[in-house]
C-alpha cells in the first residue's frame, strides 16, 4: 500500500511539469491581457505596450516561462495582477471558503443522494421512482444562476429565513484561526460568529448540492438494479435470508462501489460548480478568484490556481483509488 | 494517468455494450413502457416544432415592432397581447416566434453535433476493435484521455479557443464531447462480436476481413450505439446550451437559441421571469424527452431489465 | 443595526440561540450604537475592490469611492454638479497666459495624523507626482500622466513632455504652481481625485513611493494599501479582505460639515442580482450601479433611485483603415441616418438617457447647440449608399461582451439593436462579439481590425478637450482616421485660456466633426444611478460619480 502510494505521488511531478508548459502556454495565448484589462476604456496601444514592457509581457513565452519555473522552485508563484498580493496568500484565504462550501454541498448530496437513489430503484417504475428521474434531470439542467436567484428570493428576501450572499454579517467580528468560519466560531467560543457563518452556508451549499445529487441519485439507483438483478441476491433471497440482512450486507455494499467512485468524481467537479455558485452568492473563495482572474486575465493567479487544482485533482483520484481497496476486497493494489 | 474510477467508467460504458441489437420483443416491451411513451412524446412534439418551426413562428426571429417597442422600456417589457400570444422580449421581438425557432437552431445543433460525435466515433471504434493491437492502444488511449475530462469544461475549453465563436465551434465543441463515448462503446461490442460464432464461421469460410467488419459485425455491434445517440442527444442540447449561456454561442443574437435567450434574461428575472422560464422549461423538457425515451430504450434491450 | 437584528429575529431556531446571539451582538455594536439623524452606519454595496488606496494610483471608479470620502483636493465639484468649487484651496488665480496658479489654501486644516495642511505640504504632493522614481509607478499614475504629459525622470516612451514646472510655498497659506505650458484642463483638472493630497508625513513613514514590479504583477507600497491619510470627512480603519468590506469612521477633526454617519463600510458585492437582493433582504443600505432594468421595480418597492446626470458618451466608431468604403464621408453618413438612435434610447437605455448630437455630453463647455443633425433616415441613408457605390456593404460590427459600462448597460441589446438598423439599409453586418478584457479592447483600441465598434467614454471633468480631445486629439487605431487639420484645430482651442473663448473653438470643433468628417457616430448620453433605503437621506448624485458620503444621514 504505502509503495503505492509513493510511486503515485511521485508520478505527479512529471505530470506538473508537463501541465505548467501547458497552463502557460494557454494562458499567454488567449486574447487580451492583464494591460488592457487595467486599463479599461482608457487603454491606448502606447499604454498597453508601456504595461506590457513594465511586466515583462513582452518578453519571449519562453523567457517568461522560464523566469516563471525559477521563482516557483523558490516556492513564490508570484503575485496577483489585480492586488499586488502573493497569489499563494490571495488562494489560502480563499482555499477555507471553497472547502467548507463544498464539503457542506457534498454532504447534502451523498445523504439525501444515497437513500433518495436506493428507494427509486426499490420502488422501480412507481410514483416516487418516477419523480426522483425527472427531479434529478431537472437538477442537473436548472442553471445556477436562475436556482440561486430563485432560493435567495424565497428564503432570503421573502422569508428573511436566511442571509442572501457572503460569508459574513457585517458587525459581526469574527476571530479568524483556520479560515473555516463555522469551526473558527466553535474553537474561539464565538458561538454568534459559527451561527452566522452556518447560516450563510446554507443556501449556497443547497444551490451547489443539486448537480452532485442528481448525479447520487442516478448512479444509486442504477447501481442498486443491477445488484438487485444479480445472481448472489437471488440466492441469498433465496436461501431465506432476512430482507434486511440481504438488503444491507449484499445489496447496499455491493452497490455503494459505483457510489464511491462518482462522490470522488464530483468531488472534483464540485470545484468547477463552484464557480457560479460563488458568483451568485458572493462567496469569495476560489470559484471567485478564478472568475476574476479570467475576467481580469490576471497570469500568475490562474497559473498557481490551475496548477494547485491539477495537484488536488490528482490527490483525489488517489484517495478514491485507496478507498476502492478498502471497501472491495477484490481490489488489490499493485 | 488512467485512475480507477475512469477504468470504472470504462467498464460501465463496456457493459452497454453487451447489449443485444433491437429486436420484436424490446419494441413490445417498449410499447408497453409509459416512461417510454412519454419520452416519444416529448420527443416527437419537439421534433414536430423543429422542423415546422419556419411555418409555425409568425414572424421572423430578428424583426422588431414597432408596436412593441413603442411600450418597451429597460424597466418594462410587454406582455402577451393580440398578435403576440407571448408578448415581446427585450428588444420588442415577437417572444413566441422566438421560441419556436430556437427549436429548430437546438435541434439541429443537437443533431449535428450528435451525429458528428457519432460518425467520428464509430470510425474510430470500428477501427479498434475490428483490428486491435496497436492501433486499439493507441486510440484508445487518446479516448481515455478526453473521457477522464468533465465534458461541460472539455467543451467549453475547445470552444474558448475557436477564435470566434459561431454556431459551427459550438457543434464542433459538443460533438467532440461524444466521440470517446461512441468510440469505446462500439469498440466493446465489437469485441464481443469477434468472439461470437457467425464471425468465426465467416472467418472459418473465408470471407475478407473487410466484408466481416462491414457485413457481419458493424451491423450487430450497432445497437447499444444508437440507444447511446439517443442519450447523448439529451447531453449534447443541455451542453450547447451551456456554452451559449456562458457566451461562448452562437454570434449572431439576431438568431434565436433557448441557452443564450436564458443568459439574457438573467437581466430582466424582475422585469419579466417568463423571459427565463420558457427556455429554460424548453430545454429541460426536451433533454428530458431525450433521456426518458434512451434509458427505456436501454432497459428495452437489457435482457436484465425484465424482471 | 436594524438589518441585522431583522436577520437575526428571523433566524429564530431556538431561544438560546437567540439570545446567545443577541448578547453578542448588543456587546460588540455598543460603540456604533445611535440612529436618527446623525450617527450610525451605513453599509454600501460596491461593485467591485478598490485596487488600492492611494488616490495617485487610482483609475478606476471603484478606487475613486473611499479616496473620495477620505481625501480632499485643491478644488471640487459643487455637489451634483461638475461645477467647481473651493476645497483644500478656498481660491485661485491664473496668470494671464494660463501657466502660474496660484492657490490660497484654507486654514486649520489637519491631516487625519494630526499634521497640518499648508503650501508646503501641497507642494510636497506635487513634487512627489512629478518625482514617481521608476516605471513601475509612471505606468500607474495614469490620470497625472493625462494631465501633466510626463515626470521629471520619465522612464516610459507613453510620457512626453512635462507640464509641470514647479511648486512653491509662497507663506504657509499660499502655494504657487509652475507649469511649462497653459491647458485646457486646467482647473478643472485640479479636482481629479486622483490629485487628492495626502500628509507627507504618511507618505513618507509608509513609504507610498514604493510601487514596484515583482515578478510579473505589482505590490503596493504600505501607505496604499493600509495607512491612507488625507484631510476627508471619513478616516480608513480597516479592509477586511476576507469579508471584503472597507470601513471608513468618522473624522471629528473635519475642517468643513461634519460626517453623519459614525461609519461607512463600502461591501464589495460584484454580483448584480446579488447586490439587489442583499439590498432587498435588508443586510445593506444601498448599492452603485442598480440595472437600468430594476430601476422600476426598486421605486416600486420604495426603495430611493437617484439618477446621475449623463456625463458620458457612447458612439458607434467607424475604423476606415480596415476598410476604404469607410474613408467616404457618404457611406458614413450613411451610417449615421440609417441609426435609430431615438428608438435605441427609449427601449434600452435608463429614464435621463439622451440620444447624443455630438462627441460631448450637453452640459460640457463648448456644446454646440446647431451641429449637424442625423435625424433616422433609413431612405436618405440608402440614397447615400448607392451614390457612393455601395449597395452590397458588409461590415465586420464588433461589440463587447462580459461587461456593463454608464454609457453601455447592456452592449449586446445596443448591439442588436443598431446592427438591425443596418441591415435595414441593406449593409450586412458580421457581428463580432469579444470579452471586454478577453481581446475586445485590444482588437478595436489596439490593432484595429475592426470595421465598426461600440465604446465610450465617461468625462473626468467639464472639458470639451477631455472628451473630443480624448477620441480625435490625435491619430488613433481606434477610428483609423487621420486628418491632421482636426489634430491641430483641437490643440488651438485647447491652449486658448479665456474661458469664452476656449468655449467658442471647441463649438466649432464640434460644428466641423459633426458635418466635414464624421469619423463615428455619436450615439447616446446615459445615465448610471445609486439606490438607498428610504432612511438613507443626502446622497447626492454626481455626473463625475463624485458622491461624498458625509452629508448622509440613517434615520
Amino acid at each position: 500500500m504505502l509503495r503505492f502510494v509513493v510511486r503515485r505521488l511521485l508520478q505527479v511531478v512529471p505530470t506538473l511539469l508537463l501541465l505548467s508548459v501547458l497552463v502557460f502556454a494557454w494562458l499567454r495565448s488567449l486574447p487580451g491581457g492583464p494591460a488592457s484589462a487595467f486599463l479599461g476604456d482608457r487603454a491606448t496601444p502606447e499604454r498597453v505596450a508601456e504595461l506590457n514592457r513594465v511586466l515583462g509581457l513582452d518578453q519571449p513565452v519562453w523567457v517568461q516561462y522560464l523566469r516563471f519555473l525559477g521563482r516557483a522552485f523558490t516556492g513564490d508563484l508570484g503575485n496577483s495582477q489585480i492586488t499586488g498580493e502573493p497569489v499563494l496568500s490571495e488562494i489560502g484565504r480563499a482555499l477555507p471558503a471553497t472547502v467548507e462550501l463544498s464539503v457542506a454541498a457534498l454532504l447534502i448530496a451523498v445523504t439525501l443522494g444515497i437513500p433518495l437513489g436506493y428507494l427509486s430503484a426499490r420502488h422501480r417504475g412507481r410514483p416516487l421512482d418516477v419523480a426522483t428521474v425527472i427531479g434529478t434531470l431537472v437538477g442537473v439542467a436548472v442553471p445556477v444562476f436562475f436556482l440561486g436567484y430563485l432560493l435567495k428570493a424565497v428564503f432570503a428576501v421573502e422569508l428573511g429565513l436566511f442571509p442572501p450572499s457572503g460569508r459574513q454579517s457585517v458587525g459581526i467580528d469574527a476571530t479568524n484561526v483556520t479560515g473555516f468560519a463555522v469551526l473558527d466560531g466553535l474553537l474561539t467560543r464565538e458561538l454568534d460568529a459559527s451561527w452566522d457563518a452556518l447560516t450563510h452556508l446554507v443556501l449556497p451549499a443547497v444551490a451547489l448540492a443539486t448537480i452532485p445529487l442528481a448525479v447520487i441519485v442516478r448512479i444509486t439507483r442504477a447501481s442498486v438494479l443491477d445488484v438487485l438483478g444479480s445472481d448472489f441476491v437471488r440466492t441469498a433471497n433465496a436461501k431465506g435470508l432476512a430482507p434486511s440482512t440481504v438488503r444491507g450486507r449484499h445489496v447496499l455494499r455491493n452497490a455503494l462501489l459505483p457510489v464511491s467512485t462518482t462522490i470522488g468524481l464530483q468531488t472534483g467537479l464540485l470545484l468547477a460548480g463552484a464557480v457560479l455558485t460563488e458568483k451568485v452568492f458572493v462567496w469569495g473563495g476560489i470559484g471567485t478568484l478564478l472568475a476574476q482572474g479570467i475576467e481580469q486575465r490576471d497570469y500568475p493567479r490562474l497559473q498557481a490556481l490551475l496548477l494547485l487544482g491539477a495537484l488536488v485533482y490528482v490527490l483525489v483520484n488517489l484517495l478514491v483509488d485507496l478507498s476502492y481497496a478498502i471497501i472491495d476486497p477484490r481490489v488489490r493494489l499493485s | 494517468m488512467t485512475t480507477t474510477w475512469t477504468q470504472r467508467r470504462k467498464a460501465r460504458i463496456d457493459d452497454l455494450a453487451a447489449g443485444r441489437s433491437l429486436g420484436s420483443e424490446a419494441w413490445r416491451r417498449l410499447r408497453r413502457d409509459p416512461v417510454a411513451i412519454s419520452g416519444a412524446v416529448l420527443v416527437g412534439l419537439f421534433v414536430i416544432v423543429a422542423v415546422l418551426a419556419p411555418m409555425l413562428a409568425p414572424h421572423p426571429a430578428a424583426q422588431s415592432f414597432p408596436e412593441l417597442q413603442q411600450d418597451l422600456r429597460p424597466g418594462s417589457i410587454p406582455g402577451p397581447r393580440t398578435g403576440f400570444p407571448l408578448g415581446s422580449d427585450q428588444l420588442g421581438r415577437d417572444f413566441l416566434s422566438r421560441m419556436i425557432l430556437a427549436a429548430q437552431q437546438t435541434l439541429l445543433v443537437g443533431v449535428l453535433a450528435t451525429l458528428i460525435g457519432l460518425a467520428a466515433g464509430i470510425v474510430i471504434g470500428a477501427v479498434a476493435g475490428a483490428f486491435g493491437g496497436w492501433a486499439d492502444t493507441v486510440l484508445m488511449r487518446v479516448t481515455d484521455v478526453l473521457l477522464s475530462v468533465p465534458s461541460l469544461l472539455l467543451a467549453v475549453s475547445i470552444a474558448a479557443l475557436a477564435a470566434r465563436p459561431s454556431q459551427t465551434t459550438v457543434i464542433i465543441a459538443v460533438s467532440i464531447v461524444s466521440v470517446p463515448i461512441f468510440a469505446r462503446l462500439l469498440r466493446g461490442s465489437m469485441l464481443a462480436q469477434r468472439e461470437s460464432d457467425h464471425v468465426v464461421a465467416a472467418t472459418a469460410l473465408g470471407v475478407r476481413r473487410r466484408a466481416v467488419v462491414l457485413r457481419h459485425m458493424l451491423p450487430n455491434a450497432i445497437g447499444p450505439v444508437i440507444v447511446q445517440a439517443t442519450l447523448t442527444l439529451a447531453t449534447s442540447i443541455l451542453d450547447a446550451a451551456a456554452l451559449s449561456f456562458l457566451g461562448l454561442g452562437d454570434a449572431d443574437p439576431a438568431r434565436a437559441e433557448w441557452g443564450l435567450m436564458l443568459a439574457q434574461a438573467q437581466a430582466y428575472l424582475d422585469v419579466r421571469p417568463a423571459l427565463a422560464v420558457y427556455p429554460a422549461v424548453a430545454i429541460i423538457a426536451v433533454a428530458l424527452g431525450f433521456t426518458l425515451l434512451g434509458e427505456s430504450l436501454r432497459e428495452a434491450l437489457d435482457p436484465k431489465g425484465r424482471r | 443595526m436594524p438589518s441585522s437584528r431583522r436577520l437575526l429575529a428571523a433566524i429564530a431556531a431556538g431561544a438560546l440561540t437567540l439570545s446567545l446571539a443577541a448578547c453578542a451582538e448588543s456587546g460588540r455594536d455598543a460603540g456604533a450604537v445611535g440612529s436618527g439623524a446623525t450617527g450610525g452606519t451605513m453599509v454600501f454595496g460596491a461593485p467591485g475592490a478598490p485596487d488600492n488606496f492611494d488616490p495617485i494610483f487610482a483609475q478606476d471608479g471603484e478606487t475613486f469611492r473611499p479616496a473620495r470620502q477620505m481625501f480632499d483636493t485643491l478644488i471640487t465639484y459643487k455637489q451634483g454638479t461638475s461645477d467647481l468649487a473651493p476645497g483644500l484651496a478656498t481660491a485661485w488665480t491664473p496668470s494671464e497666459n494660463g501657466t502660474v496658479w496660484t492657490f490660497t489654501l484654507r486654514e486649520g486644516v489637519k491631516f487625519h495624523d494630526g499634521t497640518d495642511l499648508n503650501a508646503e505640504a501641497v507642494c510636497f504632493n506635487f513634487d512627489r507626482w512629478f518625482n514617481l522614481p521608476n516605471a513601475a509607478a509612471q505606468s500607474q499614475a495614469i490620470y497625472y500622466a493625462d494631465t501633466f504629459e510626463g515626470f521629471a525622470n520619465n522612464q516610459g516612451e507613453t510620457a512626453g513632455e512635462p507640464v509641470y514646472n514647479s511648486c512653491t510655498a509662497q507663506n504657509p497659506s499660499t502655494a504657487v504652481l509652475k507649469l511649462n505650458k497653459a491647458k485646457g484642463a486646467f482647473p478643472a483638472a485640479f479636482g481629479l481625485t486622483s490629485l487628492s493630497i495626502s500628509s507627507p508625513t504618511a507618505l513618507r513613514q509608509y513609504n507610498a513611493d514604493q510601487i514596484e514590479q515583482s515578478g510579473d504583477a505589482f505590490t503596493y507600497s504600505e501607505y496604499a494599501t493600509a495607512h491612507p491619510t488625507g484631510t476627508g470627512p471619513f478616516k480608513f480603519e480597516s479592509f477586511d479582505r476576507t469579508a471584503n468590506t472597507i470601513t471608513l469612521v468618522r473624522n471629528d477633526d473635519y475642517w468643513g460639515e461634519k460626517a453623519k454617519l459614525d461609519r461607512l463600510i463600502f461591501k464589495v458585492i460584484p454580483d448584480e442580482n446579488a447586490r439587489k437582493q442583499e439590498l432587498r433582504a435588508g443586510t445593506i443600505d444601498g448599492y452603485d450601479l442598480p440595472s437600468p432594468a430594476d430601476w422600476d421595480s426598486l421605486k416600486s418597492e420604495g426603495f430611493n433611485v437617484l439618477v446621475r446626470p449623463p456625463f458620458n458618451i457612447l458612439y458607434l466608431g467607424i475604423n476606415g483603415k480596415n476598410n476604404p468604403a469607410l474613408k467616404d464621408l457618404r457611406i458614413r453618413q450613411a451610417i449615421a441616418y440609417a441609426l435609430d438612435r431615438e428608438a435605441l434610447v427609449r427601449n434600452q437605455l435608463p429614464e435621463g438617457a439622451v440620444v447624443a448630437t455630438q462627441f460631448m455630453p450637453e452640459t460640457v463647455d463648448g456644446y454646440a447647440p446647431d451641429t449637424q443633425a442625423y435625424a433616422y433616415d433609413p431612405d436618405r441613408a440608402r440614397q447615400l449608399l448607392a451614390e457612393a457605390g455601395q449597395s452590397n456593404l458588409t461590415l465586420n460590427f464588433y461589440y463587447p461582451t462580459e461587461v456593463t459600462r454608464p454609457y453601455m448597460p447592456n452592449p449586446t441589446n445596443i448591439f442588436t439593436a443598431l446592427a438591425e438598423n443596418l441591415r435595414q439599409v441593406g449593409i450586412t453586418v458580421n457581428p463580432v462579439p469579444q470579452p471586454w478584457n478577453g481581446g475586445y479592447l485590444d482588437s478595436v483600441t489596439v490593432s484595429g481590425n475592426h470595421d465598426l465598434h461600440l465604446l465610450g467614454w465617461t468625462g473626468d471633468y467639464n472639458d470639451a478637450g477631455n472628451f473630443v480631445g480624448t477620441f480625435f486629439g490625435r491619430p488613433k487605431p481606434e477610428f483609423g482616421f487621420d486628418d491632421p487639420a482636426l489634430s491641430a484645430q483641437i490643440a488651438a482651442a485647447d491652449a486658448t485660456v479665456d474661458p469664452a473663448a476656449h468655449a467658442a473653438a471647441y463649438e466649432q470643433v464640434n460644428r466641423d466633426i459633426m458635418a466635414k468628417y464624421l469619423p463615428a457616430v455619436p450615439v447616446s448620453s446615459s445615465a448610471a444611478a445609486l439606490v438607498v433605503r428610504n432612511n438613507i437621506s443626502g446622497v447626492v448624485p454626481s455626473p463625475l460619480t463624485d458622491e461624498r458620503f458625509y452629508t448622509v444621514s440613517k434615520g
